[in-house]
């Protein structure tokens, strides 16, 4: 099991990566088996992800760590709030990751900030966000205030979320495992995992077996030509 | 034997070490000194993007690739890109056989989706039916190209009945084309299915990428029954500015990248050359990078070199050609022959096209013959 903590905090140490490391010890504590976390911090990409805007490719760090999103079973999101939203390098990462890599992916929201009135933050901006790229949020989002780090209540946010996720990371099948894997669990092998396989003159665009665009590991399936003509014939 | 040569975008970019802008006359006379210094230095192909917005002068390819025919003898004249999106097929296709016939068959096409959004709806067509479009208005040019008397029908134009292409092609053989894309793998499927070359751009992303794009194009040719993967028509971009010292040329050609139009304000020089195919150097580095793309391209058809953008004056390009002509473009020729399979074709061209049509042409009529 893959989870990546994707943290956009800027300060070394940062109250963002703190808030992801325990979003993730606590989903981690809950899953059987093996879990394995890698943390993707955005401080360490922000000028590979600006140069991704003017060249158009990613360099070989983003590259990776672009991959590693997509390739996740699950995500933990956490981004500090600027100007009464996520941080423009938070959402820059996620502009240039493929439009399609998390579709049906579980990701956990979590946000930082000064006060408690930045709250709302995770409702207003980052669950559209993500709904808007077809991930799976799971219901509690949790936000960390600086007096949250001294007071009741955070932990309890914490294991609550942290439980969503594994939850979620126990009926979903594996990202690039194609259709069938843990298909038993539950039905949430949905339309989109199906197959990697085109059937028809429909692309399919979820990560399946073959898909992972936008790190650039792979091509996305080819639907054969004749298939692309005859949907053209009037 | 490949072919080497050069692509021009026509870009009108001011010069940033003197701010001057070259006239869109200067500039469009200059891409015509351009493609006869490449036939001087012994290149053989010119191809001329084709743009219908500022700062691009190349709207009206067989316009300009006409007047080079005039005054060449060897040049093979292309595109880079010709727009199969939102051109009419139709006129693709007489534009291009008039073209065919005036420069004697020194004509192929490289076909390719645009890069500029706003064009489709200034030309009437829809961009997010952009692969559609490239496939129907492609399958359609092709009939025109093949079919003395063509009735058709589709979805993105008007039907033709009884409609027949004038001038036919040359010798009744169309040219050559070549399917450009920098990242559909539609496009590279399109290609393949044909039996037509697949031209990757190669100048602005990692080798990895090019090379999957390839390795599909080269595989599903393979699996349309054309031949083996490396039988595949394949052509490469790549960009380069050359010195013997190779300070000097990164001294000379870093204020042009670093303002340069699409890569510009963004990686540095140095990190830009070692994640893509520009190479900035010696001419000996020119032709080690060059003779790399092999590596992960396979054995290829046709190379062709960005030379004139990003301001550089017409002085400059036509010192880097001397050099390309002179220094790169013989070791190269020399150096990718070594060890190249003897059942990997060479660039198709008029000549041998027209050849293969007589062989099959004489091979049915002996069948012919032996029925009787």
């Amino acid at each position: 099991m893959k989870l990546v903590v994707v943290s956009a905090g800027l300060s070394v140490p940062s109250s963002t990566r703190l808030l992801g490391d325990r979003l993730a010890a606590a989903t981690v504590a809950r899953v059987p088996g093996e879990a394995d976390v890698q943390v993707v911090e955005l401080r360490d990409l922000a000028v590979e992800i600006a140069h991704n805007f003017t060249n158009g490719f990613p360099g070989p760090r983003l590259s990776a760590a672009l991959g590693a999103v997509e390739a996740a079973d699950g995500l933990i999101v956490v981004t500090p709030v600027f100007s009464a939203s996520y941080s423009g390098l938070f959402k820059s990462f996620f502009d240039v990751l493929d439009k399609d890599a998390l579709v049906g992916k579980p990701v956990l929201l979590a946000a930082t900030g000064g006060s408690a009135r930045h709250s709302l933050v995770l409702e207003h901006a980052l669950r559209p966000l993500f709904a808007y790229l077809r991930a799976t949020t799971v219901p509690t989002a949790v936000y960390a205030a600086s007096e949250d780090w001294g007071a009741d209540g955070l932990a309890e946010r914490t294991e609550r979320a942290a439980g969503e996720l594994a939850g979620l990371l126990g009926v979903w099948p594996p990202a690039g495992a194609g259709a069938g894997a843990g298909a038993g669990a539950g039905s949430r092998s949905g339309e989109a995992y199906e197959s990697g396989v085109p059937s028809g003159p429909e692309v399919p665009s979820a990560p399946g077996a073959e898909a992972a665009p936008g790190s650039g590991a792979e091509l996305p399936p080819v639907v054969p030509f004749e298939q692309q003509l005859a949907a053209l014939r009037p | 034997m490949m072919q080497f040569g050069i692509f021009s975008v026509g870009d009108v970019t001011p010069d940033p070490t003197t701010g001057r802008t070259p006239t869109e006359r200067e500039r469009i006379k200059a891409m015509v000194a351009i493609a006869l210094k490449a036939e001087e230095v012994g290149l053989d192909v010119f191809a001329t993007g084709e743009h219908h917005n500022p700062p691009f002068v190349p709207s009206s390819p067989t316009t300009m690739l006409g007047y080079i025919a005039a005054q060449t003898e060897r040049l093979v004249l292309s595109t880079a890109t010709t727009l199969i999106t939102t051109n009419d097929p139709v006129k693709i296709a007489e534009d291009y056989a008039m073209l065919q016939h005036l420069a004697d068959g020194r004509v192929d096409l490289t076909m390719g989706r645009g890069n500029t959004g706003p064009v489709y709806p200034w030309f009437g067509k829809d961009i997010r039916q952009g692969i559609n479009l490239a496939i129907e208005n492609y399958a359609l040019l092709r009939r025109l190209w093949t079919e003395k008397v063509v009735n058709w029908e589709g979805k993105f134009r008007t039907p033709l009945q009884g409609y027949t292409s004038t001038p036919a092609p040359l010798d009744g053989v169309p040219p050559f084309v070549w399917h450009g894309s920098i990242r559909s793998p539609e496009i590279a499927e399109q290609a393949a299915y044909y039996g037509d070359g697949f031209f990757h751009n190669n100048i602005f992303w990692p080798a990895d990428h090019t090379k999957r794009m390839v390795e599909l194009y080269r595989n599903r040719y393979a699996h349309y029954g054309h031949g083996t993967p490396e039988q595949a028509i394949v052509g490469l971009g790549g960009q380069v500015f050359m010195r013997k010292n190779s300070q000097d040329a990164v001294r000379e050609f870093r204020p042009y990248f670093d303002v340069a139009p699409v890569y510009g304000h963004g990686p540095s020089l140095e990190e830009f050359t070692a994640q893509t195919p520009l190479t900035v150097g010696s001419p000996q580095q020119v032709i080690e990078k060059t003779l790399s793309f092999r590596e992960y391209a396979g054995d290829y058809q046709r190379q062709l070199f960005l030379m004139d953008h990003a301001g550089l004056p017409l002085k400059t390009v036509l010192e880097q050609l001397d050099i390309l002509g002179e220094e790169v473009v013989p070791v190269l020729r020399e150096e990718f022959a070594k060890g190249r399979p003897a059942n990997v074709p060479d660039a198709p061209t008029h000549g041998s096209l027209l050849a293969a049509k007589n062989v099959r042409a004489a091979e049915a009529a002996a069948q012919e013959g032996a029925r009787a």
